[in-house]
Order: C-alpha cells, then sequence, then structure tokens
C-alpha cells in the first residue's frame, strides 16, 4: 500500500499544483500509516524533483525519455499507472489542471478505481473513503464514497495549502513498456503565454464585464492584476462579442476558478457567472449599481463608476505595495 | 464520416438547485432540463463537418423515457438520428460504458462529448470512452478540422493552447469558441417528429463510488461596502481583515 502523486511540470518546472498534491499525499498516507511517492514524466532535472522532498515525497520516479516529452493523455495514463502498479499504490493524486483531467480518467480505467475530480477535502478516515466535491456549478457540494481498493483523486488547485514535511527523498529514473498506439496524437505546437499568470491556478483574479464597454479599456485591468500578480477574467458576453479571449470567460458555461481574491468590476452577478466563482474564498465588487445582484454574494463592495474607482484602487495598491515592500 | 454525438439531459442553467430531505437525490420537480450547453457546441461542429464533407450525426444518451424531449431537440438541430440507452445515467463511468458498449461495432470515425456536464461536472466521459474503446481522446477542444482521415485540433492548456493531430477514429470533448450553437428552426421541428429514436436497455455495470450526500455552499455574510471616495480603505481590509492580499 503507498500513495502515488503525478507530479507535472511546465517547461521543465514542477507546477504549483504539484506541490498541493504532494501535500494532499502526506497527509493521506500520514492518514493510512504509509509512504507517499511520486511519478514525474517529461524533461525535468533531477534537481527540479528534489524539491517534492520538503512536501513529504519519499521516493521520485522519473521518466525523462525524449518520447515522452510532449505530453499525450494516452501514454502518460499508461506510464502512471504501470508506475502506481509496482509501487503497489492504491491510492494516486494528481491536481485537476487541463492535463490532469484529461488523463485521469484513463488511468482509473486502467487501474479499475473509483475516481473523483475536482476533489476539495482530504477523505474521511474510515472504509467510506469519502471526499468532497463540487457539484452543479458550484451552487452545491457532493460528498462520494469511493468504495473500492484503487482511488484515483483530481484535487481542485488552490484548495489545499502546501505545507512543509521534509524527509530525505531518493530519485529514481523509471523504464515503462508504453505501446506504440499509446502514441496516436501528436503535439505540433505549443502557443502560451508564459509571462501569464495562468487563470485556474491564479491567487488573485480581476475580473470585468459588459460595464467596461468595450476592449479599449481593458488597459485598467491588465494594469491592475500585473500590480497584484493576477489573473484576468471576464464575463461570458465579453468574450461572445470577442473583447477578450474565451479562455478568460468564467462561470458555469466557462472556467471555474476558486482563487483567495476575485475582483469583479463591471459585472452584474449572473447566476451562471456566479457558479463559476462562488468558491473564491475572498470575492470583492465594483459595480456603479447599488442593486446589483453580485454584491449579495460579495464580502466587500464599492458601489461606483469603475473608469473612477479602478484608477484609484491601482494607485492605492500601488501606495500599499511601496509601504508593505 | 459517421460521427457519434453524446449528449446529456441537464437542469437549466438558471436553475435553483435542491435535494430532497436527507439530501441524498437532486430535487428535479419544477426543474426546466436542457441539452447540456457544451454538447449543443459538439452537435453543431459535428453538423458542420458532416454537411460539409458528407456523413451522418447520431446522437446518443443514457436516460429514462423523460429525456426524449431533450434528444428531440437534438434531432431538430439536425442529427440524423438518436439512440437513447434506457436508465437512468447513475454516474460518469455508468455513461461512458453504456455509450462504448453501444459504440464498439459501429464504425464511428468521430465522437464528440461536451468539455463537461454542467450538473455534475465530472469532464469524464471524454477520456473514459477513449481508455475504454482503446481510442485517442482528447479533452477541452478549441477547434477541430478534419481532413482526409485526420483531424487537426486545438486543446487548451494554462494560459494557452496546444495544436494536436491525430487519425480517425477518436473521441474529444468540445468547449466554447469551436462553434457557435444552432437554434432548431420550424423544419428542423417538424422532421425531428419523424427522425428515427431507438431505445436500448443497458449493459451491467459494476459501481465503485456513490455520492452520499449533497450540500448547499453556505452563504458569505453581509457585504461590506467601502466609500468609492476612500478606496485605500479596501486595500487596507484586504491586508488585515482578509489577509488576501
Ligand atoms: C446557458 C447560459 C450559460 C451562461 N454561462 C455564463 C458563464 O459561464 N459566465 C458568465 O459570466 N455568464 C454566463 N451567462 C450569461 C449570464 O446570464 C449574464 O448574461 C452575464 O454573466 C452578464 O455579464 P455581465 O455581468 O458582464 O453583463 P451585464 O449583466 O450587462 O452587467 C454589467 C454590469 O456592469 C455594471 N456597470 C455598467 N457600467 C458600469 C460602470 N461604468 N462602472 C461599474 N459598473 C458598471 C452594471 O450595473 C451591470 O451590473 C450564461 C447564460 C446562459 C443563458
Ligand atoms: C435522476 C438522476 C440522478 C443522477 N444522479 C447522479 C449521481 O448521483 N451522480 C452522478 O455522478 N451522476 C448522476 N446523474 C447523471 C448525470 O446527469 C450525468 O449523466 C453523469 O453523471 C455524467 O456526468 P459527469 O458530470 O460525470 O459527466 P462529464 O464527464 O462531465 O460529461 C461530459 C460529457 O459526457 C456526455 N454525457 C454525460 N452524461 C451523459 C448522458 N447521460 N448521456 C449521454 N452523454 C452523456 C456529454 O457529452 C457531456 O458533455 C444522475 C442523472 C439523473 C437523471
Amino acid at each position: 500500500m503507498s500513495v502515488l502523486i503525478y507530479a507535472e511540470n511546465s517547461k521543465g518546472k514542477l507546477k504549483k499544483s504539484s506541490f498541493e498534491a504532494a501535500s494532499y499525499a502526506y497527509s493521506v498516507a500520514n492518514m493510512l500509516n504509509t509512504d507517499a511517492y511520486a511519478i514525474s514524466i517529461g524533461e525535468v532535472s533531477n534537481e527540479e524533483l528534489e524539491k517534492l522532498a520538503k512536501y513529504g515525497i519519499k521516493k521520485i520516479l522519473t521518466v525523462n525519455t525524449a518520447q515522452m516529452h510532449s505530453f499525450v493523455n494516452q501514454a502518460y495514463a499508461s506510464v502512471i499507472a504501470e508506475a502506481a502498479k509496482s509501487l503497489s499504490s492504491d491510492v494516486v493524486v494528481l491536481s485537476a489542471t487541463f492535463s490532469g483531467k484529461a488523463l485521469a480518467p484513463r488511468l482509473a480505467v486502467k487501474l479499475q478505481a473509483a475516481y473523483v475530480d475536482g476533489a476539495i477535502s482530504l477523505p474521511t478516515n474510515d472504509a467510506s473513503f469519502t471526499v468532497r466535491k463540487g457539484a452543479f456549478s458550484g451552487k452545491a457540494f457532493a460528498d462520494v464514497s469511493m468504495s473500492v481498493a484503487n482511488k484515483v483523486i483530481a484535487i481542485n488547485p488552490n484548495s489545499f495549502p502546501i505545507a512543509e514535511n521534509a524527509q530525505p527523498a531518493v530519485v529514481e529514473a523509471f523504464a515503462p513498456s508504453v505501446k506504440d498506439t499509446d502514441f496516436r496524437t501528436i503535439v505540433k505546437e505549443i502557443i502560451q503565454a508564459v509571462d501569464k499568470v495562468s487563470l485556474p491556478e491564479a491567487e488573485i483574479v480581476v475580473s470585468a464585464g459588459r460595464g467596461l464597454k468595450g476592449p479599449e479599456n481593458w488597459g485598467m485591468i491588465e494594469e491592475l492584476a500585473d500590480l497584484l500578480g493576477a489573473a484576468t477574467a471576464c464575463s461570458k458576453p465579453v468574450s461572445d462579442a470577442h473583447w477578450r479571449p474565451h479562455s478568460e470567460h468564467v462561470g458555469q458555461t466557462g472556467i471555474a476558478v476558486s482563487p483567495n481574491l476575485y475582483i469583479a468590476i463591471g459585472i452584474s452577478g449572473a447566476i451562471q457567472h456566479l457558479a463559476g466563482v462562488s468558491s473564491s474564498k475572498v470575492i470583492v465588487v465594483i459595480n456603479k449599481d447599488p442593486e446589483a445582484p453580485f454584491f449579495k454574494a460579495a464580502d466587500y463592495g464599492i458601489v461606483g463608476d469603475a473608469f473612477e474607482v479602478v484608477p484609484k484602487l491601482i494607485a492605492a495598491v500601488k501606495e500599499f505595495k511601496a509601504t508593505h515592500a | 464520416m459517421k460521427v457519434l454525438v453524446c449528449i446529456s439531459n441537464v437542469p437549466d442553467t438558471t436553475t435553483k438547485i435542491n435535494f430532497n430531505d436527507d439530501k441524498t437525490v437532486f430535487n428535479a420537480t419544477g426543474v426546466q432540463f436542457i441539452i447540456n450547453p457544451y454538447d449543443e457546441i459538439a452537435l453543431t461542429r459535428a453538423l458542420e463537418l458532416t454537411e460539409a464533407q458528407g456523413g451522418t450525426v447520431t446522437v446518443i444518451n443514457i436516460g429514462d423515457p423523460s429525456t426524449d424531449v431533450t434528444i428531440r431537440k437534438a434531432l431538430a438541430i439536425g442529427a440524423t438520428d438518436a439512440v437513447r440507452i434506457n436508465s437512468v445515467a447513475r454516474d460518469a463511468f455508468f455513461v461512458a460504458t453504456q455509450i462504448a458498449a453501444y459504440a464498439k461495432d459501429q464504425g464511428f470515425d468521430l465522437i464528440l462529448t461536451g468539455r463537461e456536464s454542467i450538473d455534475y461536472n465530472g469532464a469524464q466521459v471524454a477520456s473514459l470512452l477513449g481508455e475504454m474503446l482503446d481510442l485517442p481522446s482528447i479533452s477541452i477542444l478549441k477547434s477541430l478540422q478534419i481532413e482526409g482521415g485526420t483531424a487537426t485540433l486545438e486543446r487548451e492548456i494554462e494560459g494557452g493552447k496546444e495544436v494536436i493531430t491525430c487519425p480517425l477514429p477518436l473521441v474529444a470533448s468540445a468547449s466554447e469558441g469551436m462553434a457557435e450553437p444552432r437554434i432548431p428552426n420550424m423544419r428542423g421541428i417538424m422532421s425531428a417528429r419523424t427522425k428515427p429514436l431507438t431505445v436500448v436497455e443497458p449493459v451491467e455495470v459494476p459501481n465503485f463510488q456513490h455520492i452520499i450526500k449533497f450540500e448547499k455552499p453556505e452563504s458569505r455574510g453581509q457585504v461590506k461596502l467601502v466609500n468609492a471616495d476612500e478606496v485605500n480603505k479596501l486595500v487596507d481590509l484586504l491586508h488585515s481583515e482578509a489577509k488576501a492580499i
């Protein structure tokens, strides 16, 4: 028995979500009186992988062959399944990132495992092994009992604190036996803004809606986001009108986010919008209409014109940063 | 080209979610059901592709007879025919097993799902199907082109996209931007009534997990309003009280 994490990297660096998964797995391993291990796939240095030791991982398997350098969910699922079998891991933990979600169901089928996606709690310490996840697009939680021996849990990014539990760890090369048919999809190109904070993983999100009137007014939104180290997001009508890309659209039919801080500017707070953002820890709303429904779902609010309030907020954050540097 | 589009019957996005008294079952009383919005996108793209290149679009749903209304809507949008696996959809694994059992000898070139259902938000069915049918699966498409038996797809990733090629057959899940969902017209609605809807009995599926309880999130307390002339105060509160910056 053991707990295995899939440690995902981006361009050779372990993702923050991988440290969250490590911290989660360490807690689960403690509960089950066993150890937590990791498997990394792709071009990652051993030195980088050793960082996982700080979060309680005892052994790290690495698959760093050229064939495995770009992500193919089918092949990655095969490798993780083989690693889980060789380490007798009955619980596999990964982060519910785009790639994590694309491979985890395949992994669950291979391991004949129960699978919970987007977990927001640790499993209960009993035979029911119950994990909580969001359902109905943020309008409810579901407690899911995983009643078979093998389990795969994809945890929600930003839902678990990273906890240090340093101990010595070894890094070992792992040679999986992948099949040709695992590699039918070929990655031709990756188009990614490296300097931008990615929306699903962002700790702070600055989001704006139709109240901003047009795409030319997003300069102040980006400036505020840059200052706060935040990702930018928008409401659906904004991306439908092509003011902003679809990848920024949050809500029930867009990306669901759960940052520490969500700042909504000129967004009315429609039920479909709230569905994707309501699990944010702190919500700030800036809207000129005191009756905007979003104020009912917010922790802090300013009733005012965004074109006056946002520049003031930028100045206030600059001042704050100058005094708290 | 033979395309299969999986459609889920879900509560309308404006639905207030309620459960029965012991919080174990979703209370569907008075709830309006719709085609899962992402599945409409998948269906529209499938129709665009087959209209341009020839072929058929079959829709499949796992549901009891009450979901026929939603299936007829998909036929009205333009699907060629429909299949309903006659069972309540227990969970994503159950759904995928039923679809795989039906699809395995039908020779589909392309199987499309939505990125996730807006009720149980599993985002699983496409990858499960890929594994069960030993086909490649690509999740969360931003675009899909097909030429000469090969698909070129863009998949969403954190902060960008991946451009992928893959030979048919394959399974993929659709998301926003891939197509503008079509609204059925009168001719579509009329012809939907006579298009074939085949009902198939389900296969047996082991149960690996189950939902033991639902809960609604606690509501936030009263909002704290800050005067628009005292924006500094908001920054202070976010730092010292909310510990968010
Ligand atoms: C099936 C379906 C799915 C949907 N999914 C989503 C989804 O995933 N995400 C989503 O966001 N929406 C979704 N919607 C749309 C949703 O119902 C709302 O229409 C949408 O969220 C409204 O966007 P908005 O708040 O930007 O615009 P509006 O509702 O037009 O609100 C604009 C707000 O800006 C305020 N405002 C105007 N000028 C200023 C100013 N100068 N300063 C400050 N405030 C100002 C106004 O008071 C108003 O409250 C969906 C709808 C449907 C039917
Ligand atoms: C009365 C009732 C009770 C239910 N109770 C539960 C429950 O307790 N737990 C639970 O997990 N689910 C339950 N469901 C089923 C649920 O509606 C989904 O069909 C199923 O769970 C898959 O959801 P998902 O979010 O995991 O799928 P996802 O993987 O998010 O769905 C992705 C895609 O798969 C396809 N798909 C999903 N469902 C179907 C379907 N039924 N038929 C055809 N294609 C489909 C669609 O293309 C969809 O876009 C219930 C359904 C009903 C009618």
